[in-house]
């Protein structure tokens, strides 16, 4: 047990800082995927089906493998290994064999390898596929019906439950009863550097695999498996990673795969970067969900819940039974209700395969709680912010799983700090009193008010484990490995920061190396805002034991006693007017023989957890944010402005203030884009808004000039120096709040998201709610 | 074809293929890796780099295009081995995250203040509207560039 030092003075923690990352970042050393070129190399393009559902009867590669520059062309005849791929359900083969299903658009059926880009991708379209077309499956609802079966099975194939009290006899006996049907689009990462890799045949006589990613030990055992190799041959060095959000949690896999396979039939290093329109063609997105809410009230009182939840978790199974049990748990919203009832349901169609995107499941289902809260409120005429002051989680609370909720419970203050910061009276009021004045332009306020479950939770614990590694040199210099990855949400930041409170050097003399799986064992995914916590902890517990070896070398040095021993910012004394440089401290350790070189390693607290009623311990902890915006609405165009925003977050300690403002700024951005402009379209299967020009997201004009920040730190004892998660809650109160003021601009309540222009117009136009 | 042509100060004279981008140039041939490439259709603004002062795409333009032209690059930003007040104040500021989109709005950026030195937010806004980022929201890169216009007009730089 770690002991959190949240109270105590720090020298480092909670105080600015300069991200460690960021010199490379702005001089144009900083290497990405597609910075790095190795002699000798191939580029590779894929051969995708482009064709919704079929049979592939013949791959004819004559043409393509003739053409100028082309090296090869690769099928599944030339995997090594297992031609198979997928994290959770092993239902999805890395290429299709002939004989075999397509069942997208994106479906790998082909690698090219030629000498240069434009080669390999000309090759690649002149590669002929003879695919038989079968119906396609292009909706949940078609889906259901079960009547064309895309894996032989049933196409419902995976669900969860929740079974809590009885919500069926309560809502039959309550008066007060509210329904509602809600529908959460598509999302695309949208990560500003896509999907690439390099697959280098190396030095121990395996494979070395660069590339950008969230998640190394999954990339390594993926191309083990399907290069046939034990993982001691497989080597994951991750790159700079231009984002990410999940849409580099499993993909990665996937396409080292593809170019595992030209690197070993070639043994030449094989590189594969995605154009965007592959990247957002193929990869995985934000699930859609479907969902259905019946609500019992009493007084002000929330009785009872009951959710139904449909996700389209398209060909492939890939992370979906990961994420639909994020989905379950937050279905409910952050409320204390005693009857709760959810089933949630994955069904396959033939579409592109969602998978993890901040929130992992959940933004979908708390657009849609939230917005039923809101709806229950004007229409009981409760202020929306009563209500949830009402039924918010607080200490002593049980969660929607029955998990009884102790300590680091800050929801109630964060709705107390966006009470205050947004004046949310006198704003809905200002709404009111500018839309009686105005008939072109109407504004609305809206709250929202979420939870997030910390870490993988009971559904993920034999994966919620972290390794470091941390080494001092001679000179004092400090060398930290972690599994764990930096894609931009500034982790290297804060384990730099973390290092350095703990070894008591200056942070500009400690390093945190990219990841490499050669030093440190599997820690797991780099996912569920977790990093901080885990990776941090490993981090801690490897440097106390190296400081308490330096405080024993001080001792010898100056007999002073260990317990009076400071290290401040590379200097150590014990106030006695006895002191060294924390430099020349090692370098005495060093002449010792003193080992200066740990391991910490940091495992999840156990959780109790009933998966057949989904009753128990679901998280570690949990994270709170709640939040309103202004948003004005066109009535002439139907499109929506947000005008301001004040969002509050539970985040328990904010290590590292810079960074975690930094993610609630880029979280708000982005699920404003979710909430308003991100709208994913597809023909018959094809995704066709595959570039910038078609699938929008927020430039500078769109975020709005006033946001403002509360940081609640309501300290976890588990977390180090009391921290929670950040990453996912920045985004996920976004599309409720936005969805709810555009409810309240125009009067009509708002069931999907995007909120677009066309769907604002057609609510306008309705007579009824 | 052969071109002259100037890149972060030094003077070229190449044989270069026409149809090739600016983009793979800069990085392919020149090895200029610091240039991204984010959406290949001159949408994300990941590739801005200066030509005779102007902020433009360079996956919109063939090589040929710079002859007898001036380059700048995110590597041309650095004078004497010191950082330029906007690589400055984007690290003090926190204005970078991945760190992709950065090299192109620094660029963006500078194009906005070689013309201007006391830009408004809605100018700033404008400089940068070509360029994406979905890590930051934009808040402190617009604080970096004002920072950095604060710091060239105090001749701090």
């Amino acid at each position: 047990m770690l002991k959190s030092n949240s109270g105590e003075s720090t020298n480092v923690v909670g105080k600015m800082v300069k991200r460690v990352d960021a010199l490379e970042k702005v001089n144009g050393c900083a290497r990405f995927a597609a910075d790095i070129a190795f002699d000798g190399q191939i580029y590779c393009a894929l051969v995708i089906a482009e064709k919704p559902h079929g049979i592939l009867r013949s791959i004819d590669v004559s043409l393509a493998s003739k053409m100028e520059g082309v090296e090869a062309v690769f099928t599944w005849r030339d995997i090594p290994g297992d031609n198979q791929l997928g994290e959770a359900i092993k239902d999805m083969p890395c290429l299709v064999k002939e004989g075999e299903k397509i069942r997208y658009w994106g479906d790998v059926v082909a690698v090219v390898a030629a000498r240069d880009r434009i080669s390999a991708e000309n090759a690649a379209k002149s590669v002929r596929l003879d695919i038989e077309d079968l119906e396609p499956v292009l909706s949940i609802e078609e889906a259901l019906e079960d009547r064309i079966k895309i894996h032989g099975g049933s196409n419902v194939k995976v669900t969860k439950l929740i079974r809590k009290g009885d919500p069926e006899t309560v809502i039959k006996n309550s008066k007060e009863v509210f329904e509602g049907e809600f529908y959460a689009h598509y999302q695309e990462q949208a990560y500003m550097e896509p999907q690439g890799i390099t697959v280098v045949p190396d030095l121990d006589y395996g494979y070395t695999v660069y590339g950008t990613m969230q998640c190394p030990y999954y990339v390594q055992s993926a191309v083990a498996h399907v290069l046939g190799l034990p993982m001691n041959r497989i080597r994951v060095i991750q790159t700079e990673t231009g984002g990410a959000f999940g849409g580099k949690e499993d993909v990665p896999s996937y396409v080292a795969s593809y170019a595992a396979v030209a690197a070993f039939n070639l043994k030449r290093p094989a590189r594969l970067i995605y154009s965007r329109e592959i990247d957002i063609q193929t990869t995985s997105k934000r699930h859609p969900i479907k969902s259905f809410y019946r609500v019992a009230m009493d007084g002000k009182k929330i009785k009872a819940i009951e959710v139904m939840a449909y996700m389209d978790m398209g060909a492939y199974a890939t992370l979906t039974p990961i994420v639909m049990f994020r989905t379950l748990v937050h279905a409910a919203g952050a409320y204390d209700i005693e009857n709760v009832n959810v089933d949630v349901y994955g069904v396959y169609t033939n579409k592109v395969p969602p998978g993890a995107f901040r929130g992992f499941g959940s933004p979908q289902v708390l657009f849609a709680v939230e917005s039923m809260i809101d709806d229950i409120a004007w229409k009981l005429r409760i202020d929306p912010m009563e209500l949830r002051e009402e039924n918010t989680l607080r200490p002593g609370s049980r969660t929607s799983t029955d998990h009884l909720i102790v300590e680091s419970v800050g929801a109630p203050e964060t709705l107390a700090r966006v009470k205050e910061s947004s004046h949310w009276k006198d704003l809905v009021k200002e709404c009111i009193e500018f839309n009686r004045a105005n008939e072109d332009k109407k504004r609305g306020a809206g709250l929202s008010h979420i939870f997030y479950g910390v870490s993988l939770g009971a559904g993920g614990q034999a994966l919620d484990k972290s390794g470091a590694h941390v080494l001092i040199n001679r000179d004092g210099s400090v060398e930290v490995r972690i599994g764990g990855t930096e894609m931009g949400q500034g982790a290297k930041t804060v384990i730099a920061m973390m290092a350095a409170e703990e070894l008591g050097q200056r942070m500009e003399r400690i390093l945190v190396h990219q990841p490499d799986t050669a030093f440190v064992p599997d820690s797991g995914p780099t996912v569920a805002s977790r990093t901080t916590i885990y990776s941090g902890n490993a981090v801690r517990r490897a440097c106390i034991t190296l400081k308490g070896k330096l405080i024993s070398v001080f001792y010898d040095l100056f007999n002073s006693r260990p317990d009076k021993v400071k290290f401040c910012q590379g200097e150590v004394s014990d106030g006695e007017g006895r002191a060294i440089s924390f430099d020349r401290l090692v370098d005495a350790a060093y002449v010792r023989n003193v080992k200066l070189f740990e391991a910490g390693w940091y495992d999840t607290p156990k959780l109790s957890f009933d998966m057949e009623n989904g009753l128990g311990e679901a998280y570690v902890t949990y994270s709170y944010a709640s939040q309103v915006v202004q948003v004005e609405v066109d009535m002439a165009t139907g499109s929506t402005k947000v005008l301001k925003g004040f969002t509050a977050h539970d985040v328990g300690k904010a290590v590292n203030p810079d960074g975690v403002i930094g993610q609630i700024q880029g979280g708000f951005a982005q699920g404003m884009g979710y909430a308003l402009y991100e709208d994913l379209k597809l023909r018959n299967g094809k995704i066709i808004s595959d570039n910038f020009n078609t699938y929008i997201i927020p430039t500078i004009h769109e975020v709005p000039p006033e946001l403002v920040i509360d940081i609640v730190e309501d300290a976890f004892s588990e977390g180090p120096y009391g921290a929670k998660g950040i990453g996912e809650p920045s985004l996920m109160p976004v599309p409720a709040s936005v969805a709810n003021a555009v409810s309240m601009a125009i009067g009509k309540r708002v069931r999907q998201i995007p909120v677009t222009p066309e769907y604002v117009l057609g609510l306008i136009e309705k007579k009824t709610d | 074809m052969k071109i002259d042509f100037k890149v972060n100060g030094r003077d070229y004279s190449l044989e270069v293929r026409e149809d090739m981008r600016l983009l793979d140039f800069l990085r392919e041939e020149l090895k200029l890796t610091g240039t991204k490439e984010g959406c290949g259709e001159g949408e994300c603004g990941a590739c801005t780099v200066i030509i005779d002062g102007k902020a433009v795409n360079s996956c919109l333009v063939l090589v040929p295009e710079i002859d007898g032209r001036e380059v700048i690059t995110v590597e041309g930003l650095e004078r004497d081995g010191r950082l330029h007040p906007l690589q400055e104040s984007f690290i003090e500021k926190g204005a970078v995250q991945c760190g992709f989109c950065t090299p192109g709005m620094l660029m963006s950026a500078k194009a906005l203040l070689d013309g201007n030195a006391d830009p408004s937010d809605e100018e700033i806004m404008e400089a940068i509207e070509g360029n994406l980022c979905r890590c930051t929201g934009y808040y402190k890169i617009v604080q970096a560039i004002r920072d950095a216009a604060g710091k060239l007009r105090n001749g701090k730089a």
